[in-house]
C-alpha cells in the first residue's frame, strides 16, 4: 500500500460488492414475483437484468429483490417498483428488454413506463 | 465484477462452528448450484453475530431474513423458499423478529440488539474476516493512513488520551497513558504486544473479535507502533482457540500483501510487521509479565513490578501490551474523534464493553454496551431474563479475579469503579449469570478449583494460599466446618490478596471475599445447620420416598445405579442412605413424584 489514494480503491470497489449488507431504511425496492408462476413466465431472466442494470449503472440506493406469488398470475412475470414517498407502480408480462428499460426510465428518470404497468395491460 | 443479487451470511464464530455451522455452508452451495442460482447468490462465513444461544445463525440479505437454529435438512427450504422464490421462511426465523401482525421486524428493534452498541464488534458478523478488502470497504485501514500521513505520534496519544479510553484486559488503565510511557521510555528498539490470551472460564469476547473482525486489531497494532516508536508486534494468544490463530494469520498474510505490514507502510517511513505467538493456555499467561515471558520462548511465570513493561517489557525492552478488545476501539476513536468516544459511557469509564453473557441466562452469548448500562438491562432486557422462570440470584463478572454481584445491586451501573466498590471487577467482559438453584459456596469452590489448577507456583502465598483456600471450602461444603473456618478464609484471604507476586495470585481470594459478603447466610448455613439452602452440594443433601405417595412400583431401586433402594412390591419403597452417592436419578424417574432432596 503506498497511498491513500489506493485503499479509497479499494473500498470503494468493494463496497459496491457489500452494498447489499448495508443497513438502508429509504431507497427504492424493485421486487420480482418468483413463485413457480412467475418463474415458469420467466421471471428469472428479468430479475437478473435488474440486477445487471442496477449494478451497471452503479445505482447505490436500489435493492432488487423478489417475493412469492402476487396473485395475477397471467400477467406474470410480474415486477413491482417502489419509490418512497410515492404509489407502488406494478409492471406485468416482463422481459429482460423492459428491465433494463424501467431501470433507465423510471429508476433513474423518475418516469414510469406507463405503457407496461397492469392499469396499461388489461385495456 | 460479480453480478450478486444476495448474501447469505452464516455466522462461522466458535460457538456456531460447534453447533454445526460447517455442514450449513456445504448444503447451501449444494443447493445453489443444484437450483443453478451459485452465481447470483454469495455465502459468506462472518464472525459472531452474537446469539450465540440461537446458533447456528443465517442472515440472508438484502431482506435481512435472521434465521436462527438451522438445521441442515432446513437449508433445502431456505433456498427453495426463500432464495428461489422470495418467500421468507417464517417457520425458522428468530421469532422475536416476527411480529404479531406476521411482518418481520429489522433485528436493531429486537430486544438483543436494541440497547447494544457495537464498537469493538462493529464488523463481526458483518464482514467476512478472511477478506481484506471487505474491512477495508467498511472504512478498515483508513485511520491507519490517516495517522501516519497527517499525523505525529504525539497528536495520536494526545487523541487516545483524550477519549478516555481504558484497558480492557480487566484493569482498566487509561491506555493513552500507557502509549505515552512507553513512549517516552528510552531505548533503541520496542515492542507492541497483544494479549489475547482470555483465560477466565465463560469469556469469549477477544476471541470473537480476533474470529470476526482480526484486521481491527492488526490496523491497531500498527497505530500503537507508530506511536510508540516500534516497529515489531507480537500478539499472544492461546492454541486453544484455533479459529481465531487462523483468521489472523490470513488477515496478517493479506495484510503484508498489500502493504499494510512491512516497509515503508502508505510510502512513509514507517515500518511495521506482527508475529504470532502461540500460548499453550495457561491461565497464569494472561498477566502481562508472565506473558511476556512466554514470548521470549521461557516458562510462563510473572515477575515482581515495576519495572512496568513500558520500561522494561520483551527482552528487557520497552513494550506496549493492551489487550484485543483495548485495540478494537482504536481505528474508531481515531476516525471518529475522541470527543465522540468520550460522549460515550459514565465520567470515568468510556466507551462500551463486550461482555460474553453465560450461565442461567436465555440469549447466551455476545454482547456490547454502552458503560453505565446496568445490570438489570444486561440480564433481563438484551439477555432475555432467567429461563424457567427461576430467580435471578447474582452475576459473577471477571471469572476467577472477579466477584459476584447480587440481584439486590442489579441497579449499579457497570463501570470500572463501581463494580471495584462493590467487591467485584469489570474483568476482562465474563458476565455469568445464576438463579436460586446455584449454591454460593459452590461457586466460590469451582473458581478457587481453577486457580489452584492455574497457580504457577513460583510464590507461596498464591500456591500454598489458595491450596489451603479450597481445602477449608471443601470442609465447608462437606459439611465438617466450623464458625471458626470460615474467619480463618476470610483471613488468609486478605493475607494472600495482599502478598501474592502478581494479578492472577491477588485476586484469586475475590471469589471467596465476595460470596462471604454477600451470601455470608449461606456459608453460615452450611456449617451450622450442615444445609445447602440451593440443593446443590451433595454430601448436604438426603434423598427420601415419601411413603404415603410411594405406590411401590420398584422403577426407583431398579434404576439405582448403586443398589441403594429396596422394598417390596406394592409397599413403599427405602433410600439406603450410607449407599446413596445422591446423583438423583430416582428422583427424576419416579412416576409418582414421591422422592424428595431435603437440603
Amino acid at each position: 500500500m503506498k497511498s491513500l489514494a489506493e485503499l479509497e480503491e479499494i473500498r470503494k470497489r468493494t463496497l459496491d460488492q457489500i452494498n447489499l449488507r448495508k443497513k438502508r431504511e429509504e431507497g427504492i425496492r424493485i421486487v420480482v414475483g418468483m413463485a413457480t408462476c412467475g418463474i415458469a413466465a420467466g421471471a428469472r431472466p428479468v430479475l437478473n437484468a435488474f440486477v445487471e442494470e442496477v449494478a451497471r449503472r452503479k445505482l447505490k440506493n436500489v435493492v432488487v429483490t423478489q417475493t412469492g406469488c402476487i396473485g395475477v398470475c397471467r400477467l406474470e412475470p410480474i415486477v413491482e417498483v417502489y419509490v418512497p414517498g410515492e404509489e407502488k407502480v406494478t409492471y406485468v408480462k416482463m422481459t429482460p428488454e423492459k428491465a433494463v428499460q424501467i431501470v433507465n426510465e423510471h429508476i433513474v428518470n423518475g418516469k414510469p413506463c406507463i405503457q407496461y404497468t397492469i392499469g396499461a395491460a388489461d385495456k | 465484477m460479480e453480478l450478486v443479487r444476495s448474501h447469505v451470511l452464516v455466522c462461522g464464530g466458535t460457538g456456531c462452528t460447534s453447533s454445526g455451522c460447517e455442514k450449513i455452508i456445504n448444503e447451501m452451495e449444494e443447493q445453489l448450484i443444484k437450483h443453478g442460482i451459485e452465481r447470483e447468490i454469495k455465502v459468506i462465513k462472518t464472525g459472531c453475530f452474537g446469539l450465540c444461544a440461537l446458533g447456528p445463525v443465517v442472515i440472508v440479505y438484502p431482506e435481512g431474513a435472521f434465521y436462527s437454529m438451522v438445521k441442515p435438512e432446513d437449508v433445502k427450504e431456505i433456498v427453495e423458499e426463500h432464495l428461489l422464490k422470495g418467500r421468507i421462511v417464517k417457520r425458522l426465523l428468530y421469532q422475536e423478529t416476527v411480529q404479531e401482525d406476521d411482518t418481520v421486524k429489522s433485528l436493531n428493534q429486537v430486544d438483543f440488539y436494541k440497547k447494544q452498541f457495537r464498537i469493538a464488534l462493529r464488523n463481526c458478523g458483518v464482514i467476512n474476516p478472511e477478506n481484506i478488502d471487505e474491512y477495508i470497504a467498511f472504512g478498515g485501514y483508513s485511520a491507519l493512513g490517516k495517522v501516519l500521513t497527517e499525523m505525529t505520534p504525539e497528536q495520536v496519544i494526545d487523541i487516545i488520551k483524550r477519549s478516555g479510553l481504558r484497558g480492557r484486559g480487566g484493569g482498566g488503565f487509561p491506555t493513552g497513558l500507557k502509549w505515552e510511557f512507553t513512549a517516552k521510555a528510552q531505548g533503541d528498539q520496542k515492542y507492541v504486544a497483544c494479549n489475547a490470551d482470555e483465560g477466565d472460564p465463560g469469556a469469549f469476547m477477544d476471541r470473537s473479535i480476533l474470529e470476526g473482525d482480526p484486521h481491527s486489531v492488526i490496523e491497531a497494532m500498527a497505530i500503537a507502533g507508530y506511536a510508540v516508536g516500534a516497529n515489531q508486534g507480537f500478539i499472544y494468544i492461546r492454541a486453544e482457540y484455533p479459529i481465531a490463530v487462523k483468521r489472523l494469520q490470513i488477515a496478517i498474510d493479506q495484510a503484508r500483501e498489500y502493504g499494510l505490514l512491512g516497509q515503508n507502510i502508505f510510502g512513509t517511513d514507517f515500518s511495521f510487521d506482527l508475529e504470532i505467538r502461540l500460548g499453550a493456555g495457561a491461565f497464569v499467561c494472561g498477566e502481562e509479565t508472565a506473558l511476556m515471558t512466554s514470548i521470549e520462548g521461557h516458562r510462563g511465570e510473572p515477575r515482581p513490578r515495576p519495572p512496568f513493561p513500558a520500561v522494561k517489557g520483551l527482552w528487557g525492552k520497552p513494550t506496549l501490551l493492551n489487550n484485543v478488545e483495548t485495540y478494537a476501539n482504536i481505528p474508531v476513536i481515531i476516525t471518529k474523534g475522541p470527543e465522540w468516544f468520550s460522549s460515550i459511557g459514565t465520567e470515568k469509564s468510556k466507551g462500551t464493553k463486550v461482555f460474553a453473557l453465560g450461565g442461567k441466562i436465555k440469549n447466551t452469548g455476545l454482547v456490547e454496551i454502552p458503560m453505565g448500562t446496568t445490570l438489570r438491562e444486561i440480564v433481563e432486557e438484551i439477555g432475555g431474563g432467567v429461563p424457567n422462570g427461576k430467580k435471578f440470584k447474582a452475576a459473577q463478572t471477571g471469572g476467577p479475579s472477579g466477584g459476584c454481584i447480587p440481584a439486590e445491586l442489579a441497579d449499579t451501573p457497570i463501570d470500572y469503579d463501581s463494580l471495584i466498590s462493590i467487591g467485584s471487577m469489570m474483568g476482562s467482559g465474563g458476565l455469568i449469570v445464576m438463579d436460586e438453584d446455584t449454591c454460593m459456596v459452590d461457586i466460590a469452590k469451582f473458581f478457587l478449583e481453577f486457580t489452584v489448577d492455574e497457580s504457577c507456583g513460583k510464590c507461596s502465598p498464591c500456591r500454598i494460599g489458595t491450596k489451603r483456600m479450597l481445602e477449608i471450602l471443601d470442609k465447608i461444603t462437606n459439611g465438617n466446618g466450623t464458625m471458626e473456618d470460615i474467619e480463618n478464609l476470610e483471613t488468609l484471604c486478605k493475607n494472600v490478596k495482599a502478598s501474592a507476586l502478581c494479578g492472577l495470585g491477588q485476586s484469586a481470594p475475590n471469589p471467596i471475599l465476595s460470596t462471604l459478603r454477600y451470601f455470608r447466610d449461606e456459608y453460615i448455613a452450611h456449617v451450622k445447620d450442615k444445609k445447602c439452602p440451593a440443593g446443590v452440594c451433595k454430601s448436604l443433601l438426603v434423598y427420601t420416598i415419601d411413603a404415603g405417595l410411594c405406590r411401590g412400583c420398584g422403577i426407583c431401586a431398579k434404576q439405582c445405579p448403586v443398589n441403594a433402594i429396596s422394598g417390596e412390591r406394592k409397599k413403599p419403597y427405602t433410600i439406603d442412605t450410607e449407599k446413596c452417592i445422591k446423583c438423583g436419578v430416582c428422583m427424576e424417574k419416579c412416576p409418582f413424584k414421591a422422592i424428595f432432596k431435603n437440603h
